[in-house]
């Protein structure tokens, strides 16, 4: 196995350079870097999970720091984060209270977990509430109900832990790295198959002969198009190229070879086009805690286009690009400015662009970002692998995947 | 504008109360044309119109102040709407003629105010053109009844064909029943009373005296004299409701319509195949293959007899993209035009009575530049102004005489429309440019240009935003020209609007054309542009020429637009690798849409700045009504 700091520093100079590609490609590779990281780590004997926090978050930092841009570095550095908080979490509650354990409540959450496992997370991560926070009014108000349920769920996380509730400390060390990494290869496995369960949804939204529009090229928008068409419905599809990348010629010839009716319009044309398009869906590239949207560049005309045309403008995106911060001025703080050669060859203007060069600045400038802000009244729904919800819902969502104390990622200045 | 139009509806009541009783007897001694009224019938009146003809034009149109600021003032385009009459433009020779003509259609207008019967309820324009309904009738009846007065020297050019014609005793059908039904129209108008005669009185001093080529008009044009000698038994107001219904723009070509595409076809000279990938939704378009035209086109050169050389090699260039953008093509077509017309010759005879085929010389080559790309609005716009003038000259002109009418008209809709109408444009627009100003624009707009390029003459500190978009990539054109001048530019593509919206102050927009719902038809992406200004407050500047306006109204870029070639959009240009759309016709369940146009809604445009001044959208009809009839190009 390679040294983890070469690992790290690898990735790190890729981040730097943009070599990686789209926020899934991002969050997996980043997942699974943290995941040998974790495994490599030697823990102390005390306060592991307050050590192992420490250190994801010293090499979390540096790889959000280099590609702020990319906000699925943080999503995921925050969730391995919470992962270890919670496994911590319920080990402690499973040494305080494991006696009380019965077999069935094991087997119960064992089934459940197979079956949702983003939902076992949400539990826990009340759990985590309910037992280590301060109370909060929220904290009161969900005890009251659930405080039978607790019990029960604190032991959702450590499933193996029931068979080895005598061990020792020792034991508790492994089990706690054990445990973290098992909970991250769960969280890798989501991220690779959350276009699926996205595109499950997929009937549920899609109509016969509807005329949808899309910007540009996403996978889960591909899969998601591709399964309501599996599902027998035919409709129709607008693809807009999605300059400067023109990703979207790609898509349409999928769709196309998939039995789908497609039709390729400029970008220029979506207002044109929008008046007889009955949904507009779109992907993401990262999705804020307001609501609003990062997404590639165009798609906030799109969205304003829809909005005067009173067309549903869904956003596809999977929990990974759900991100916990509010954006401040992110049209140009969450940007980022691509070469101009997307635009214009640069033999064609080399003349001018140091034109102007005896007045201090040139002539010609060529802007050409990558991501656009589509705020969050123009979204009309969030499609998640755990369901559709409204853009006034992803605050509240985000509580069920990030932990509080880690929205700021940053070492302890005494570290 | 508001300047403009307010002296107007000021004098209206005094022009009304002066008109009637003398307004011209006082001004020079000749005896003028409003003193006829009193004659009863207008066969008579027609007898003395000769002298209605002298009026000294310069102290007419001087002492007619409250009348003419409507003095035209050769290619002023600040004209007020009364000057805007036909009749000056089918005048080419010097400026006498003009105001000439102006006065006696002042004249012939304030008689109609007079009457009060048609005036009342009309706006000015709409009462101007009943006036020369009327005259049209009124004076094919008359001209067997004119005896040969020997008219002063500078009107005689005018006079002869009137005077000619009886003498030919060329009584086609046509021309029998023009004269009948002209009699009767007179004898109605006698019946009707006082006031209703001296509308007949009016409108035959006028057309005898100003528009005598209105004569012509008359016989060829069956229907059309025919529809208004009925139209006139019945009381004035109903003849103008006939006339704006008349007015309402044909429907289109719909391609979805299989029996006229047939129809068209066997007419077409272009060979053109149909589309292969046909987008469903635009059936009613046409959609032809591109790749194939021009050398089909090419190799057909010598076999394409019916049409003009000159035309042709403009619409090989309309075809293959050489010549775009409304004003150029417009003038290509105008000169091409131009050309086909001093190469025109009726070949026998000597007049243009004989044989007159130019009117469908000219439906030839249209139907020829619309097979090579579809006529843009504007041109539209022009090809019904050469139209009414081919159609105003009289039948007696020598064919010379003709066509040198022709070729100055041309030119000078060229000048004052497209050319003037750009300069004024222009000064309007820079005032609207401050220091520290960040302008953006979309594709290119040659005024836009214009605009931008005067502002930095002025020493204007300011930066252009120049978008951008697929396929055509026209920005970069622009940009080169600009940062050429020195002018300081940011280029960026469509998508970035947003991104790039923030900084900008204004946005100045080019218009292939307004209509009159206010919405403006342009390159496709404007209205995008237009959109994202809107939601960022920032205010929408359209520059048009007047000429471009419409009555058409859209609400959708659907309904009517055109489509360019789709292999342009499979094509990236500059990037290889983004080739998935090569063999895009082999898959049956792809299309390609290259949309040319779309509709920018209304209220995403703060302003309309045209050659008549800057306006809001709401007041696009307002011009068109006023400034775009028919009868009343400047």
């Amino acid at each position: 196995m390679p040294d983890v700091n070469s690992l790290v520093n690898e990735f790190l100079i890729k981040l730097k350079k943009r070599k990686i590609e789209g926020s899934k490609a991002t969050a997996k590779l980043t997942a699974e870097l943290l995941r040998s990281f974790i495994s490599q780590k030697r823990l102390p004997h005390t306060n592991q999970a307050g050590a192992l926090i420490d250190a994801v978050k010293a090499v979390g930092e540096e790889l959000i720091n280099a590609n702020p841009v990319e906000l699925a570095v943080g999503n995921i550095v925050r969730r391995v984060l919470h992962i270890i908080r919670e496994e911590d979490l319920s080990l402690t509650t499973a040494a305080v209270g494991g006696l009380s354990l019965s077999a069935e409540s094991d087997n119960e959450d064992d089934v459940d977990q197979g079956d949702h496992p983003a939902l076992s997370a949400a539990a826990v991560a009340a759990a985590a509430r309910s037992t280590l926070r301060p109370p909060s009014l929220q904290t009161l108000l969900e005890d009251m109900p659930h405080s039978a349920a607790v019990p029960q769920t604190s032991s959702s996380g450590g499933d193996s832990e029931g068979k080895s509730k005598s061990a020792d400390k020792n034991l508790m060390t492994r089990k706690l790295k054990h445990n973290v990494i098992e909970a991250v290869n769960e969280l890798i496995q989501d991220i690779s198959t959350c276009h699926e369960l996205i595109a499950e949804q997929a009937v549920e939204h899609i109509h016969q002969n509807e005329v949808i529009l899309t910007l540009g090229s996403s996978r889960t928008v591909t899969e998601f198009l591709c399964a309501a068409k599996e599902k027998k419905r035919s409709f129709r599809v607008f693809v807009a190229e999605g300059a400067p990348r023109y990703q979207g010629h790609a898509l349409a010839k999928e769709l196309a070879a998939r039995g789908l009716q497609t039709t390729v319009i400029t970008d220029s044309a979506v207002f044109a086009m929008i008046s007889r398009v009955n949904m507009v869906i779109v992907g993401a590239h990262a999705v804020m805690a307001n609501g609003g949207v990062i997404a590639p560049v165009g798609l906030n005309m799109v969205a304003l286009a829809a909005q005067r045309h009173a067309v549903p403008f869904v956003v596809l995106a999977g929990v990974h690009k759900l991100c916990p911060l509010y954006p401040h001025n992110p049209e140009v703080l969450l940007n980022e400015l691509k070469s101009p050669s997307e635009l214009l060859d640069f033999g064609e203007f080399s003349d001018c662009l140091d034109f102007g060069c005896g007045s201090g600045s040139p002539l010609l400038h060529v802007v050409n970002p990558a991501f656009d802000y589509v705020p969050p009244n123009l979204v009309s729904l969030f499609i998640t692998d755990t369901g559709g919800h409204n853009p006034s819902y992803m605050y509240r969502l985000l509580t069920d995947y990030y932990s509080p104390d880690d929205l700021v990622v940053r070492r302890r200045s005494t570290s | 504008m508001d300047a403009r139009r307010v002296p107007r509806t000021v004098t209206d009541p005094k022009v009304r109360q002066v008109g009637f009783f003398a307004p011209v007897a006082p001004l020079d001694g000749s005896p003028s044309g409003p003193l006829r009224p009193t004659t009863p019938s207008p066969p008579v009146s027609g007898n003395s119109l000769s002298p209605v003809m002298i009026p000294l034009p310069r102290h007419l149109s001087s002492d007619n102040a409250p009348l003419s600021p409507l003095n035209a003032g050769g290619g002023d385009s600040f004209l007020p709407v009364g000057s805007y009459n036909p009749s000056e433009f089918s005048s080419p020779t010097a400026t006498e003629d003009f105001s000439e003509d102006n006065f006696s259609k002042d004249t012939g207008w304030i008689l109609n105010d007079n009457s009060g019967k048609i005036a009342t309820s009309l706006t000015p324009g709409g009462a101007d053109k009943a006036a020369v309904k009327q005259n049209t009738h009124s004076a094919s009846g008359l001209t067997p009844g004119i005896t040969d007065g020997g008219p002063p020297t500078e009107v005689q050019k005018e006079q002869a064909p009137v005077s000619s014609m009886p003498l030919k005793e060329k009584t086609t059908k046509a021309e029998r029943r023009a004269l009948q039904e002209a009699q009767r129209a007179a004898k109605a108008s006698a019946t009707a009373g006082g006031s209703k005669k001296s509308v007949a009185a009016s409108a035959v001093v006028t057309s005898a005296n100003a528009n005598p080529k209105k004569v012509a008009k008359a016989p060829p044009q069956k229907k059309d004299s025919s529809s208004v000698a009925a139209s006139e038994k019945r009381a004035g107001d109903r003849q103008t409701d006939k006339d704006r219904k008349k007015d309402v723009p044909h429907p289109r070509m719909q391609f979805d319509d299989e029996d006229r595409v047939e129809k068209a076809k066997k007419r077409s000279v272009v060979k053109q195949t149909e589309a292969r990938n046909r987008v469903e939704l635009f059936r009613h378009l046409p959609q032809y293959e591109h790749g194939t035209r021009l050398a089909d086109l090419e190799s057909k050169f010598f076999q394409l007899d019916p049409v003009h050389p000159a035309v042709y090699k403009v619409g090989l260039r309309f075809l293959s993209g050489d010549i775009s953008g409304g004003n150029a093509r417009c003038i290509a077509m105008l000169q091409a035009f131009q050309e086909s017309i001093k190469d025109y010759s009726t070949r026998l005879e000597k007049t243009l009575i004989e044989k007159w085929d130019l009117p469908a010389k000219i439906n030839g080559y249209v139907s020829f530049l619309i097979e090579c790309r579809p006529l843009s609005i504007s041109m539209g716009n022009a090809i019904r102004f050469l139209k009414t003038q081919i159609a105003e000259l009289p039948l007696t002109m020598s064919e010379s005489e003709a066509k040198a009418s022709l070729l100055s008209d041309i030119n000078r809709f060229i000048n004052e429309k497209i050319i003037l109408a750009d300069k004024v444009i222009v000064r309007h627009a820079v005032t609207k440019i401050r220091d520290g100003d960040v302008l953006l624009t979309y594709g290119s707009s040659s005024v836009v240009e214009m605009i931008f390029l005067c502002a930095h003459e002025l020493g204007k500190q300011f930066q252009v935003v120049i978008v951008d978009s697929r396929p055509k990539h026209e920005g970069k054109m622009l940009l080169r020209r600009l940062v050429g001048k020195g002018v300081s530019c940011t280029y960026t593509h469509i998508n970035a609007i947003s991104y790039i919206m923030h900084e900008v102050t204004r946005v100045f927009l080019g218009a292939s054309s307004v209509l009159s719902n206010g919405t403006v038809y342009s390159r496709v992406g404007t209205a995008s542009v237009a959109m994202v200004a809107h939601q960022f407050h920032v205010p929408v500047l359209v520059c048009c020429e007047a000429y471009k306006f419409h009555k058409r109204v859209q609400l959708d870029s659907i309904c009517f637009n055109e489509l360019g070639d789709p292999d342009a959009i499979a094509r990236v240009s500059g990037k290889e690798d983004i080739n998935y759309l090569d063999d895009w016709t082999s898959s049956e369940n792809l299309q390609l849409l290259n949309l040319t146009y779309d509709a920018t809604p209304s209220d995403y445009t703060s302003m309309i700045i045209t050659e008549y001044g800057m306006i809001p959208p709401t007041s696009v009809p307002v011009i068109v009504q006023e400034y775009g009839g028919e009868h009343l190009w400047i």
